[in-house]
């Protein structure tokens, strides 16, 4: 299916194409042939290269793979409108750069991408890549260490231990390697890397190259912004790098202290809390709402509570700022002061070995010559509208450039960057797209994980009742899964929110074993628009962990008339 | 594999599909309720948490953990403790504002389908009712009706409601942190939460980490030496919190430790061994120790020196025969020492005894000490004993039998040091520190004769110890 999707798209010529593929190219050529108008006007000629990728639902299989020679060699990077150097300008070779210019590629845009940093972001270089790598490890460690786990399963380990620099080697290749993947992805294609910072000079102009020597200006038809973000530090926190870090530090795995506060519980403090306290350290987690992990449906953090905090060395402020954090020096350790979330008042203070600041992340958008093309930045993020179309300092759409990722803070994930980007491309091909973010999944990586897609209960409760529909919430557990407690794994619930007159999903939350591979049917479900009483006659393979979502899927009560009657539900 | 759990979805969500069971029953207490039955409706004060059905089969479910303490306020809607059934594990929640008054099924207890687990107070002067209740209903099996008829006749204003209402606003919710007591306590993440576990106060425990931290360590020797503990059975000063968590009549598995070690004693059955008993003079022995002892040296590592240094002029006592056809005259002295560790027992490895000094032996054993509490000896620290020592002596035990640790030549069982009255030589009679000693061979290779000597050399050492320190 990939390869003749790539050969497919790599022809330029519609009778080269391998006759497999006409038939589609044929029947949907209404659909194509609007779509090619762009690439006809810069092109001279129209393509049936699109012939295959006509989407179910608007979405589409995505050709990501370096290595499709054929691919590189014919689809390369086009040549561009009249008048432009480029189709298309992505500021930021992050994840989300990265998929808009590989889709742009296919989709005949010529395109260039400006880094000024190293490829692949913060994704790749400080944040899910390397901390996946640190995770796999803590996995390992935990297994090996538990102790009543291993005798449930008859097995005999005399001991555990790591070496800390080998752990910290493994995070470090894992990003390179990544990084080299990404770079030759784009290299092979035939996409511009610009090496530098990119500033707007002005309408469909960009500057870029060193600072203080951006002496190269481009024209482009269209610029994406996908610049990212950096962690963000709190006023009053004195960040050394040793003591008090951030992320960024947290993933070079410099030391393994004793005693390590983490400032913030949502999904990045609690990974790493699970990578630390995995490798000895003991964690004391800082947050300033009244609850651990703020950002999950409430159920799944109470659980995630009892399952990845309360069993741990772990031991947790709540409702309370850290108010001024003061790296370790003279022999005195790191001392948080802490205050009263709400009263503001001193309510206690901490000695530890050492503090990480998880507070969440702040867009990376300063210097990028905004103010060139009138846009006023909210906190620092990029207003854009449900298309990721800029807006300018009067709500008006700035034509032709768009903003992606965590630069415009919609929703602050590597993948949900990427399908940003994907969409953009898509419009600035001529066909219309909003990427639905309530089907963009998200995963917390701890042991086990996290993940979930759509609303969360209070937030679909809230939506109901704004709007005026019921909705019904329905739960299964790891411990009725048959392959979850093979693997003496039964800890874990799955969620499911919906609506009971149409069998719409509304959210889907799982924490257990292997949860973040476990969404993607919720999430595709989601996205493809299926109603529960669909997909409830969907087969699993059995024994296997997808057996959950099936059983959540099939205790669902949908009172559809269409729906085959389900008996009642048992009195107890 | 389709076992429904639809029923857990109903149950816990008041606006879900099902009619939601409620876990408080509005009618529990009977006795007010019909006292006051003339139309004019009372709330009921107190009433009961029962153990909720999850499933159609449940029918008993095990409290797995409470999630609020008594006293603690809860509002509609809150989790208060979680339930185990046959199938999951399900937060139960309240469905009326008050106070958890008592609880009366404890952690990882079991209670029947529809049995009161704990009881709810609707207000802070009623916990203490509550409570007495809770005791009551423990002993009698139908206490309501005397315990309520005081209840009945206060009336119930609605004020108090209100206030309390704004007590739940401005105490906040998590009762973690004491925040502004007297003293500050630094404890680190684990040891707070085995001093929970263990009831040791905190504020008792001297810290041995960082800028004076208290560390799990230093938690679990106090609650080893048991002053702290609130209701420590002062009796024996060994060990009195290890025993409260045993329950009689239960059958326990082995852990990883107590398998290997049983591996190890069933082993031993089939080296034919035998014991040779011996008794020391220690005088000059304590005198040194307590020479030395400001400079950190430990009976243990003086023993295990005085015995390296007799294992030197008795190489034979020294090997071991692990084929049954050959021995190995080892090249090295290497004494293990049997410590028990949380309920286990490990013999962290002194090497090359004879030829270290006493301080770094003494440095070592520490170091070896401290490791094996952490479980991080690596395995050459200890499996490559090449002679074992045991000592009970610090329990008052006078003389022991040791059982032979396979692929070693022999253990010495040491007692006590004890004043006893001795006629020496010279036809005189006096008080000297006698300690016993019983060593257990592989008389396939060691022979009486063998470990006679070897004792006489030891006895000689240690009556004269000025080698031992150099």
């Amino acid at each position: 299916m990939q390869a003749s999707i790539s050969i497919s798209s790599s022809s330029s010529f519609a009778p080269v194409a391998p006759r497999s593929v006409r038939p589609p190219a044929l029947s949907y050529s209404t659909g194509q042939l609007r779509f090619c108008r762009l690439r006809r006007e810069a092109f001279g000629f129209c393509s049936f290269n699109q012939s295959c990728s006509i989407p179910i639902h608007g979405y589409r299989m995505r050709n990501r793979l370096p290595g499709m020679k054929i691919t590189a060699s014919v689809s390369s990077n086009g040549s561009p409108s009249k008048g432009f150097d480029y189709d298309l300008v992505i500021i930021g070779a992050g994840v989300g750069g990265h998929g808009a210019a590989l889709h742009a590629v296919e989709k005949g845009l010529k395109t260039a991408i400006i880094e000024g940093d190293v490829i692949g972001g913060t994704c790749v270089n400080r944040g899910c890549v390397p901390s996946k790598a640190l995770l796999a490890v803590s996995g390992r460690m935990r297994e090996l260490q538990d102790e009543k786990h291993l005798k449930a399963l008859g097995l005999r380990v005399s001991e555990s231990g790591y070496d800390r620099q080998a752990v910290a080697d493994h995070a470090n290749n894992l990003a390179s390697k990544i990084r080299g993947n990404l770079t030759n992805s784009m290299k092979s294609l035939g996409v511009d890397i610009l090496t530098g910072v990119g500033v707007f000079v002005g309408k469909q102009k960009v500057k870029y190259g060193k600072v203080g020597f951006m002496d190269t200006e481009i024209t482009a038809k269209n610029i994406i912004i996908a610049t990212g973000s950096v962690p963000f530090v709190p006023n009053g926190i004195e960040v050394d790098g040793r003591t008090v870090f951030t992320s960024d530090h947290a993933l070079k795995l410099e030391w393994i202290p004793d005693w390590l506060a983490i400032v913030g519980s949502g999904y990045i403090g609690l990974e790493f809390s699970d990578v630390y306290t995995a490798l000895g350290s003991e964690v004391t987690f800082v947050e300033a709402l009244d609850q651990l992990m703020p950002g999950f449906d409430p159920e799944i953090g109470k659980l995630a509570q009892r399952i990845l905090v309360n069993p741990r060395k772990i031991d947790h402020h709540v409702g309370v700022f850290a108010k001024k954090i003061t790296p370790a020096k003279d022999g005195k350790p790191v001392i948080i002061e802490l205050i009263d979330a709400k009263t503001k008042e001193p309510k206690d203070t901490l000695e530890v070995d050492a503090a990480l600041i998880a507070t969440g992340r702040a867009p990376y958008t300063k210097g990028l010559g905004l103010e060139n093309v009138n846009v006023v930045t909210q906190r620092g993020f990029v207003p854009v509208s449900e298309r990721m179309e800029v807006l300018d300092a009067n709500g008006n759409v700035v034509p032709h450039v768009y903003c992606i990722g965590d630069a415009n803070g919609k929703m602050m994930l590597a993948h949900a960057a990427s399908a940003q980007g994907i969409s953009v491309v898509e419009q600035v091909c001529g066909r219309d797209n909003v990427l639905n973010h309530l089907s963009v999944p998200a995963a917390c990586f701890t042991h086990p994980e996290i993940s979930f897609v759509g609303l969360t209960e209070p937030q679909a409760r809230e939506k109901a009742e704004k709007e005026g529909f019921e909705i019904s919430i329905a739960k299964t557990s790891f411990k009725a899964n048959t392959k979850a407690l093979a693997e003496n794994e039964g800890d874990g619930l799955a969620k499911l929110i919906y609506k009971p007159d149409t069998g719409e999903i509304l959210g889907v939350h799982i924490l257990g074993l292997h949860a973040a591979d476990l969404i993607h049917e919720a999430s595709n479900a989601i996205a493809m628009g299926m109603k529960l009483q669909d997909i409830k006659f969907a087969v699993h393979a059995h024994p296997t962990l997808s057996e959950v979502l099936d059983e959540l899927f099939k205790s669902a009560k949908v009172n559809d008339d269409t729906a085959v009657p389900l008996p009642e539900a048992v009195a107890i | 594999m389709t076992t429904a759990i639809t029923p857990l979805k109903t149950s816990f969500l008041p606006s879900s599909t099902a009619a939601s069971k409620q876990l408080t029953s509005p009618s529990t207490l009977r006795g007010t309720r019909r006292r006051c039955g003339n139309g004019v409706r009372i709330q009921a004060k107190i009433r009961e948490i029962f153990m909720p059905a999850l499933s159609s089969t449940m029918t008993e479910g095990k409290v797995v953990s409470w999630v609020k303490s008594e006293g603690d306020k809860l509002s509609k809607g809150e989790s208060v403790v979680v339930v185990e059934s046959d199938k999951a594990d399900m937060d139960v929640e309240t469905f009326y504002d008050g106070y958890l008054a008592a609880i009366m099924v404890d952690e990882g207890g079991v209670a029947p389908v529809g049995s009161a687990i704990a009881l709810l107070a609707e207000s802070e002067d009623e916990i203490s009712l509550a409570k007495s209740k809770a005791i009551d209903s423990g002993s009698s099996s139908d206490p309501v009706e005397s315990q309520s008829q005081p209840q009945a006749t206060i009336p119930e204003p609605e004020a108090p409601k209100v206030t309390l209402v704004m007590d739940s606003a401005s105490v906040s919710v998590v009762s973690m942190h004491p925040a502004a007591t007297a003293e500050r306590v630094v404890a680190s993440p684990y040891a707070k939460k085995l001093a929970k576990d263990l009831k040791v106060e905190l504020r008792s425990v001297v810290g041995s980490g960082p800028m004076g931290r208290i560390v799990a360590k230093d938690v679990e020797s106090a609650a080893v030496n048991g002053a702290p503990s609130p209701a420590p059975v002062a009796n024996s000063n060994v060990r009195v919190s290890v025993d409260a968590g045993i329950e009689l009549g239960s059958t326990v598995p082995f852990t990883t430790m107590q398998a290997a070690v049983s591996r190890n004693m069933v082993e031993s059955l089939a080296v034919p061994t035998f014991r040779v008993g011996y008794t020391i003079i220690t005088d000059a022995l304590d005198q040194l120790y307590k020479k030395i002892k400001s400079k950190g040296v430990t009976m243990t590592a003086l023993l295990a020196k005085a015995t390296a240094l007799a294992l030197v002029q008795h190489p034979v006592v020294n090997s071991s025969c692990r084929d049954g056809k050959s021995f190995t005259y080892n090249s090295s002295i290497n004494i293990a020492v049997a410590v028990s560790i949380d309920g286990g027992l490990i013999t962290p490895v002194l090497q090359d005894a004879d030829k270290v000094d006493i301080y770094s032996l003494s440095r070592k054993w520490k170091e070896l000490v401290d490791k094996a509490r952490a479980k991080q000896l690596q395995p050459n620290e200890y499996n490559t004993g090449t002679f074992t020592l045991s000592n009970l002596g610090m329990f008052g035990v006078d003389r022991f039998d040791a059982i032979l640790p396979p692929g070693t030549g022999a253990i010495m069982g040491v007692g006590a040091s004890q004043p006893t009255v001795v006629a020496s030589k010279d036809k005189r009679i006096g008080i000297k520190n006698q300690m016993q000693v019983n060593v257990t061979a592989d008389h396939r290779i060691i022979y009486g004769s063998d470990l006679a000597v070897f004792l006489q050399t030891l006895a000689k050492i240690i009556e004269d110890p000025k080698d031992l320190t150099f």
